[in-house]
């Protein structure tokens, strides 16, 4: 092999790059065979359903299917499979079903960009809050700051997320009438122009502030509690001692030689936080009717739109591919050694 | 360390001792419960969403029902999911990890990437479009298709712990002596990554409920009986969230699926300190 050749291949960037596109085709590949092959696979019941319905000939119903689904089903298996991945290539996820005339792909459009700005902003928020919180209870350890927030953290880090939603929505929004939730369903300000006004703006985060602090309250725990312990951990090292040793000011060991050290664990998790809240955000924005991917992923799983479905499953798998791929070039950026040790 | 050493870490870390005896206490509501009190099936009109009294210490549902009876036969099923799914998928991890560890190659490569690559596929979304298309009606078949989808990460630590500790010098003497894979990965591995085992295991439980309890929340597995999830969906649809005197029967399954997920993970963090010395010394 030539040198560059083998040099490429080396490219962290590559590699990751490379591993990504697989795992996207994959998945593709996969959601084609469960739709078209599993027993009782859409395809089927929906041809089945239509021919005792209206009392159409198999041809009829297999065309109709045919157009809806976007797949010649006259041709082999393998033909069907590659004319499909061209067309999810170019995103034509063909049309849905409960609401005909609607391509699956404005769906899409609509509905993902609420998730990523909730998911996304409350995991800013609740993983800063989260590191300092739990650095500050490793050095004030066994005070009564330790004491509150660490049994809080164990509490909300272990109730599922949709429980902390329903509570939040019957003791703030029901019970206390805190927060108006009947208003706030949807995901912006009705008779608002879109915009980058004041008014629009604070629209669309006071529609998201139940899934938000839903988000933040579940996942904060967590954040508060690792880095506890990765501080601890980190306090005990040799080189902090020697930091010390060395008169170095106690601020400085706190930023750099601790917090730095301590956080860096805490990346990974990151990115499996991602993956968890985005798959949670069914049942999440279900409870709040916050009209996000999730929630339609929800309804057309209700209204078994399997067009739909299918689409925004993908979706979703790809967006948490993406976010493990920019997490893992960051994570490269904070920690050297993963780039040069590319054999694991 | 022995079984005495640990008894005593236990005793000395009260949360984890709390959550232990919560665990027990739940386990027992749901198993041996339901023999005690029997499920009140009787619809009283006159007596929807009544305030607790003694005799019905959460109050009526909203058919008139007792919730505490609904309560305790609710359990079973929910942790009977959770309980298979742990065992499933902790032996296909175990087995597949230390497989994989084992051979090497382009076996052990192969595998990994199996495992990257059911990784980065969200759950929760995957189980949500498998559950339209499969007609989970009854627990085994919910609790294998949640084992199958939750066995890679344990796979994967189990692997690199076969890794980390297939070169240390006692396994190369097992391997000198000629003991036979099987002898090294029973008795020489096991023993090693049995913390490591256990704290999975809870996590897989853990996470099994939340799946089981979110599918039927989402009305997607048309299970019957009586079942803390269902509980929810049934409160939930039924709009127990807008009446106080509703309150008790959405707050009484809410309550104890949290003290379960609550009680596993304080118990787990606690075995985790005993399994893990330097956390011992830190804290």
């Amino acid at each position: 092999m030539p040198a560059f050749l083998r040099r490429l291949a080396k490219n962290f960037l590559l590699r990751r790059l490379l591993a990504m596109f697989a795992t996207i085709f994959l998945v593709v590949t996969l959601t084609f065979f469960m739709v078209r092959l599993m027993p009782g696979n859409p395809i089927e019941v929906y041809i089945n359903q239509q021919m005792s319905l209206t009392g159409i000939s198999y041809q009829e119903a297999q065309n109709q299917a045919a157009s809806l689904y976007n797949i010649d089903l006259t041709s082999p298996i393998w033909v069907q499979w590659v004319d499909y991945m061209k067309k999810m290539a170019v995103g034509d996820f063909g049309y849905s079903f409960s609401s005909p005339g609607t391509p699956v792909i404005k769906m899409i459009v609509d509905y993902l960009p609420w998730t990523i700005f909730s998911v996304g902003i409350s995991i800013f928020i609740s993983f800063i809050l989260g590191i300092f919180m739990g650095m500050y209870i490793a050095y004030k350890r066994g005070g009564w700051m330790d004491h509150i927030l660490s049994s809080f953290a164990s509490i909300t880090s272990s109730v599922p997320n949709y429980l902390v939603g329903i509570l939040l929505l019957i003791f703030f929004g029901v019970q206390l009438r805190i927060i108006p939730f009947s208003v706030m369903r949807g995901t912006a300000p009705a008779g608002v122009e879109p915009g980058f006004s004041l008014e629009y703006l604070w629209g669309i985060f006071a529609h998201a502030i139940l899934p938000m602090l839903t988000y933040i309250i579940s996942t904060i725990g967590g954040w508060i509690l690792t880095m506890k312990n990765t501080t601890m951990t980190t306090m005990g090292e040799d080189y902090v001692l020697v930091a010390k040793a060395r008169g170095l000011k106690e601020s400085r060991i706190i930023v750099h030689y601790v917090g730095r050290n301590a956080i860096l664990p805490l990346f990974t998790t990151l990115v499996m936080q991602v993956g968890l809240l985005i798959g949670g955000s069914p049942l999440i924005e279900t409870i709040f009717v916050y009209k996000g991917i999730g929630y339609a992923l929800s309804n057309s799983l209700a209204q078994r739109d399997y067009p739909v479905m299918q689409a925004i499953f993908l979706c979703i798998t790809i967006s948490v591919i993406f976010a493990n791929f920019a997490a893992d070039l960051l994570y490269s950026k904070l920690d050297p050694r993963i780039k040069s040790n590319v054999t694991e | 360390m022995s079984l005495n050493e640990i008894l005593q870490l236990i005793r000395k870390d009260k949360v984890g001792m709390v959550g232990f005896f919560v665990l027990l206490g739940l386990i027992l509501m749901s198993y041996v419960g339901p023999y005690v009190i029997p499920l009140d099936e009787v619809v009283r009109v006159d007596r929807i969403y009544e305030a607790p009294t003694l005799a019905h210490p959460l109050g009526m549902d909203n058919m008139g029902r007792d919730i505490f009876s609904e309560i305790v036969h609710g359990g079973r099923d929910v942790l009977t999911v959770a309980i298979l799914t742990g065992v499933l998928s902790t032996l296909i991890a175990f087995f597949l990890g230390a497989f994989s560890g084992f051979i090497g190659g382009k076996i052990d490569t192969f595998i990994m990437w199996v495992v990257d690559v059911f990784l980065t596929i969200p759950r929760f979304p995957l189980l949500l479009v498998l559950a339209a298309v499969i007609t989970l009606d009854n627990i085994y078949l919910l609790s294998g298709l949640l084992a199958i989808l939750s066995w890679p990460p344990l796979a994967r630590s189990v692997r690199s712990q076969v890794l980390s500790v297939k070169t240390r010098d006692y396994i190369e003497a097992a391997k000198l002596l000629d003991l036979g894979t099987y002898h090294i990965i029973f008795k020489e591995i096991l023993p090693n990554l049995m913390g490591y085992v256990i704290i999975n295991f809870i996590f897989s439980m853990t996470a099994a409920v939340y799946s089981q309890v979110g599918l039927i929340f989402l009305g997607l597995v048309p299970l019957s009986g009586q079942n803390w999830g269902l509980m929810i969906q049934m409160a939930w649809t039924r709009g127990a969230i807008f009446y106080t005197g509703s309150l008790a029967y959405i707050l009484a399954p809410i309550i104890v699926i949290a003290l379960f997920q609550w009680a596993a993970i304080a118990f787990s963090r606690s075995l985790e300190t005993i399994f893990n010395p330097r956390l011992r010394g830190a804290s």
